[in-house]
């Protein structure tokens, strides 16, 4: 069936603003029609999010369409975007800097259309736009019209807006018309679980592996997970919600998980409870078998598999601020113990621009400096789009950043043994 | 031998091309990394996590997949290959396309002057009996005929 447009989207679609608007409305009809979709519904969340942070060289469509929207005049709400791609305090030698400036040689140029399109301003780069430090966190049951993931799919479970699994551009074209395709996670139905995830762990599973392996076992349906709860006393507190973030985050790039839900902890399987559930969901018991089966399943794809780390990633989603503080704790405690004053890896930890100034006020940051971390708000993953840099041995304990790269996956625990002197099996 | 299949249009067109073949979810930001990043006509598949499709010339070719994976930056990725002449010549789902091969297949419909034809749901037949190498016909209403 053919959408059914409201006199104003129709008038759009007919090119009373001109012949881009129309052609971005016709975008957004032809994307819904092919989930079914028979309306458009408005955006209302006050901001959007784009997922394009990076003037990569090769995106020269991508420019000129953006060249094409701001020619509109199109303004619609402001957003927030993905981390930049380039900090000269993250570890470069020569070659792979020179490389940075060939591959991002429109970083100024592209951050000039963002901003005549709406970018919240110069320190909204980051992919954990959702914090308060941000100032982009949606109210529950605000329909969106984001990219990224990550934010994504913690927008929906975490904090109960709506919200498709949009692909750049997309989400922009949403942005600036103010309406999206009604389908998919916008609608209750498609908010119910097809998924039952039992977990049965004898200590609070890692964030990270629980995700991959959910990610991995359900694609892209909604997943009701069960077990869970019992490890953050049934509340969506600062440390729950960063464990959802890292969760979630690797749900949907290990697989493709736009919802999920917590038994007693996120907010609509707190309302609704079981009846979230489909009729005939599937069952997936986890345990700490099935987690170790699934984190040595994971290819080790460096060219030398008993290489020395020559460099670590921590935040990929950006850290909280709770968590920088949580690291520093922890890692200036190891290296005390170790009889350390520096990581013996050089390891980046990141955050969002307006994290890491809060951070910087506290004094934990300077103890974290001397170990010789660097603080910084880069997405690590377009970091290691370098060539040059993806082929140096890395690590991380995210399983994003594994997924998109050659970096090597280890849990927090391990990270933090590797980075301070200490041996992992 | 001769096979024909139908699946539902997302973006019409007719076309016939070389069968290029992945029975595994399509990571389209790891296929064309390299390919849009440096340059190569050819769109040599970038994905090491793909063994089915890695190093091989994706350009005009007509990619049989069951769904894409990955990144949200996956439709504007596509929507770049079509635009620059790198990408397949046309996308044929096994599954139900995905919402983000969807953006780029419709973005590559109105924004380039190379759309891909784009059938999805030809159902698990479809991805068991097309191997690359193979030719494969378009039609305008869906049809999809390998040989």
């Amino acid at each position: 069936m053919a959408m059914e447009l409201t006199k104003e989207q129709q008038a759009l679609l007919d090119g009373e603003q001109g012949p881009v608007v129309a052609k971005v409305v016709k975008t957004l009809v032809m994307y819904g029609e092919c989930f079914g979709a028979q309306k458009m519904a408005p955006v209302t969340s006050e901001k959007g999010h784009l997922v394009t942070s990076f003037g990569l060289s090769m995106m020269s469509p991508v420019f000129e369409l953006m060249d094409e929207l701001i020619s509109a005049d199109l303004l619609g709400q402001p957003f927030s975007v993905d981390p930049r791609p380039l900090d000269p305090n993250v570890p470069q030698n020569f070659l792979q800097k020179t490389l940075f400036g060939i591959m991002y040689k429109k970083q100024a140029d592209y951050e000039a259309q963002l901003d005549k399109l709406g970018l919240m301003g110069g320190d909204a780069f980051t992919c954990t736009c959702y914090l308060d430090e941000v100032g982009n966190k949606p109210q529950e049951g605000d329909i969106l019209s984001w990219a990224e993931s990550s934010a994504v799919v913690y927008a929906n479970s975490v904090l109960g807006a709506r919200c498709n699994r949009n692909s750049g551009i997309i989400e922009l074209f949403g942005s600036l018309v103010g309406f999206v395709p009604y389908f998919g996670l916008l609608t209750d139905d498609g908010r119910k679980a097809t998924w039952v995830i039992e977990v049965d762990t004898e200590e609070r599973p890692e964030a990270q592996v629980l995700g991959s392996a959910i990610g991995m076992k359900v694609m892209e349906d909604v997943p009701y997970i069960k077990g869970l709860d019992k490890w953050f006393g049934g509340s969506l507190s600062g440390d729950a919600r960063d464990y959802l973030k890292d969760m979630g985050a690797a749900t949907a790039s290990n697989g493709a998980v736009g919802l999920f839900h917590v038994a007693n902890l996120t907010p609509e399987a707190k309302a609704q409870g079981e009846a979230l559930l489909t009729e005939g969901a599937q069952v997936y018991k986890i345990d700490d078998a099935e987690l170790r089966r699934v984190q040595e399943s994971y290819p080790i794809i460096w060219k030398d598999a008993s290489a020395k780390p020559k460099l670590c990633f921590v935040g990929c989603p950006h850290l909280t601020e709770n968590q920088l503080q949580e690291w520093t704790e922890k890692l200036t405690a190891k290296l005390k113990r170790n009889r350390l004053a520096k990581v013996v890896v050089p390891t980046v930890f990141t955050a969002a621009p307006a994290v890491v100034e809060n951070f910087k006020k506290t004094s934990a940051y300077k103890k974290l400096a001397d170990t010789g971390v660097v603080v910084s708000s880069i997405c690590p993953l377009m970091y290691m789009n370098n060539p040059l840099c993806n082929s140096k041995p890395t690590i991380t304990s995210s399983n994003k950043l594994r997924t998109y790269t050659k970096a090597r996956y280890y849990k927090d625990a391990e990270i933090l043994e590797l980075i301070s002197g200490g041996g992992v099996s | 031998m001769t096979k024909t299949f139908k699946g539902r249009v997302v973006v019409p067109g007719t076309i016939e091309a070389e069968a290029l073949v992945t029975t595994a979810g399509f990571n389209t930001l790891a296929s064309f990394q390299k390919a849009l990043m440096f340059g190569d006509k050819q769109a040599k598949c970038s994905d090491q996590n793909n063994p089915e499709l890695y190093n091989q010339p994706m350009q005009g070719k007509a990619l049989c997949l069951p769904q894409t994976i990955g990144s949200t930056t996956g439709g504007m990725i596509l929507y770049c290959a079509a635009k620059m002449n790198r990408g397949p010549s046309c996308l044929l789902f096994s599954k139900p396309i995905d919402s983000l091969a969807a953006a780029g297949a419709v973005l590559a419909g109105v924004w380039t002057e190379n759309p891909m034809p784009t059938i999805d749901s030809l159902g698990e037949e479809f991805l068991e009996a097309v191997k690359s190498g193979m030719t494969v016909s378009v039609g305008e209403d869906g049809t999809v005929t390998i040989r």
